[in-house]
């Protein structure tokens, strides 16, 4: 049997979460094996019911007060329960930060390996073959998990093909009431909660580097004095037109580890080795060069458009699409030429 | 307060990683405390500097990985271990979890063990929690922040960073902190600080000192390496015409090509 670990927050599943199911019911085909998924939370009943819809043969649904926020201990705890009881040979996550948390405490509940963060998958007999990257992408490992069971991956967002909704439907959900241990921590609260698309998730990325501030006709406001906040200053007018031009495209934004490192934008906005790996379908390179860890970090990206100032940036050796220019003209005239066509689309 | 910080060397992220033999090859870059880690051992000075105390650098790795423990102890570590054996030589997140949870519960109790979110080689990003999960402690993952900490009360309260935003949570110390980039900015080591760690023995334990002789089989193995498919994109520029002009014709070109 095959088990998918269905994340969400607010209500709504993340989309990798079908991604997820959708490799499993692969697997499941092959193995002429049961696809089941797991949905834990408080009022996710829609959740289940989309789980099936999905294509899930079976839901098991605890829908309890307590799994009302996610919290490793007790969510460990319930997953752990159900995998033990169905006696499942393959457990897949989406990878986010919540799932890929669930995923390691699992293994060490369970005793055996997690792969986290897999691009591919193949089967050899029973036993799956996992293709994950390594040092952020610069390289890729197979990894398999021969004796211990069950088998534990998390699937990287937007690397597997999402299932077609409504093919499923045959399924049942079963609920179930889960003897859960007191949680160790109390969730507070949310705050900086992102409306947009999730890096990760994002078709679209838009990003900004060094370049952003690189406009030495834009005259900061007599009040900032400081040499470092003018320089801030000037990079926030140029994340002001490549978040416009995200806007359009309904992108999420991202940067380079040098405009984070700088004080331009937060560090969850960061692509690369040290922030995000992305995989977008279409990247956009604004005043970034292109170093080798933000290369690693986008280069999977299935189209990718690079404008800069530097002719010779390392990023042109990626992208699809070339404009050498300044962002500072060539981004505002991009987002008045997408209007222009969506207008008319 | 006793604390921890696990650390790992890794390679530079400016290495160019190939395939060779069939192995990970990183040529002559230069080994480095994960960059990751470096968060978590300022974090662990500051909390140092703020409820007295010592921190405690662990490290499992070969030999070379002392020279990551020598750069804990010269940010400012007060001591440092290396676990050490050729039994560790393909471990896998279960075996390693284990060493490092046996090794933290061989030091003095801490209360708070500190983590990177990941190592920037192996990229599994879940030895944090893994651990956390051994020794039965609240597992804090993806700290961006820790609005409060009260030793005398053993309580804790942080900002977890999630993809959807900030969760805040508080829990019971000891606890398990695996942190994130912005949480702080890591200082540079002092001079006086690489004198110190120059000169500083580090103690070496073997699966045996900390209490492992059977099960360390790792669940995992590695049967290739493969590098990525090289990129075939050709770059076309787009060029002529002022910004507009070149906006529009770029604009055309990625609907021709169904980008967009």
């Amino acid at each position: 049997m095959v088990i998918v670990y269905i994340d969400h927050f607010d209500g709504r599943a993340v989309p990798a979460s079908w991604e997820a199911l959708n490799v499993g019911r692969g697997l499941a085909e092959e193995l002429g094996s049961e696809i089941k998924a797991v949905v834990l939370g408080s009022d996710v009943e829609g959740i289940a019911q989309e789980a099936k819809d999905y294509g899930a043969g079976e839901v098991f649904l605890a829908d309890l007060k307590v799994l009302e926020h996610f919290r490793p201990e007790v969510y460990t705890e319930a997953v752990t329960q159900i995998v033990q009881e169905q006696g499942a040979e393959i457990v897949l996550f989406p990878t986010t930060g919540r799932a890929r948390e669930l995923a390691g405490m699992l293994a060490i509940d369970l005793d055996t390996g997690v792969t986290p963060d897999v691009v591919a998958v193949e089967l050899e007999g029973s036993v799956v073959v996992a293709t994950r990257p390594i040092y952020a992408g610069k390289l890729l490992t197979k990894e398999v998990n021969q004796a211990r069971r069950p088998q534990i991956l998390t699937t990287r967002s937007r690397s597997f093909q999402p299932p077609e909704k409504g093919t499923g439907g045959e399924g049942v959900i079963t609920r179930l009431e889960l003897e859960l241990s007191e949680p160790a921590t109390e969730v507070q609260g949310y705050k900086e909660s992102n409306r947009g698309t999730s890096l990760s998730d994002a078709a679209i990325i838009v990003s900004g580097g060094r370049g952003t501030s690189n406009n030495p006709s834009l005259k900061p406001p007599p009040e900032i004095t400081d040499e470092k906040e003018q320089e801030i200053w000037r990079a926030h007018q140029g994340f002001e037109l490549i978040g416009e031009l995200a806007k359009v495209l309904g992108a999420a934004v991202g940067a380079s580890r040098a405009a984070v490192d700088a004080g331009f934008i937060p560090y969850a906005n960061q692509v690369g080795q040290t922030g995000k790996v992305v995989s977008p379908d279409l990247y956009i390179a604004c005043g970034i060069s292109g170093a080798i860890q933000h290369l690693a970090g986008m280069r999977t990206s299935k189209t990718i458009v690079a404008i800069n100032k530097d002719p010779d940036a390392p990023i042109y050796k990626l992208a699809r699409f070339g404009v050498v220019g300044d962002l500072f003209e060539i981004v505002p005239a991009l987002t008045e030429a997408l209007r222009e066509k969506l207008d008319k689309a | 307060m006793n604390i921890v910080v696990c650390v790992k060397q890794t390679t530079d992220t400016a290495a160019t990683l190939s395939v060779v033999d069939g192995e990970a090859s990183y040529g002559d870059a230069a080994l480095v405390l994960n960059p990751w880690d470096e968060y978590a051992v300022e974090q662990a000075l500051l909390t140092k500097e703020a409820e007295g105390g010592k921190v405690t650098a662990l490290c499992l790795g070969p030999d070379s990985a002392e020279d990551a423990l020598k750069q804990a102890l010269a940010m400012g570590c007060d001591e440092a271990v290396l676990i050490l054996d050729a039994v560790f030589e393909s471990a896998d997140t279960l075996v390693v979890s284990r060493a490092l949870a046996a090794g933290i519960e061989k030091l003095d109790p801490p209360e708070l063990v500190f983590f990177g979110k990941s190592a920037v080689d192996s990229d599994t990003g879940v030895m944090g929690p893994q651990v956390a999960r051994r020794l039965g402690w609240p597992s804090l993952n993806l700290v961006a922040a820790i609005p409060e900490l009260d030793a005398s009360a053993k309580t804790i309260t942080v900002e977890r960073l999630l993809e959807e935003g900030r969760q805040i949570v508080s829990g019971r110390l000891p606890a398990v902190v695996s942190v994130v980039k912005e949480i702080n900015e890591p200082r540079y080591p002092s001079f006086m600080g690489i004198r110190k760690a120059s000169k500083a023995e580090i103690p070496r334990w073997s699966a045996a000192d900390v209490g492992l002789s059977g099960q360390i089989q790792p669940a995992l193995s590695w049967p290739e390496i493969l590098a990525p498919e090289k990129s075939e994109a050709v770059c076309e520029l787009i060029e002529g015409g002022d910004a507009s002009e070149i906006a529009r014709k770029l604009v055309d070109r990625l609907v021709e090509e169904k980008v967009i």
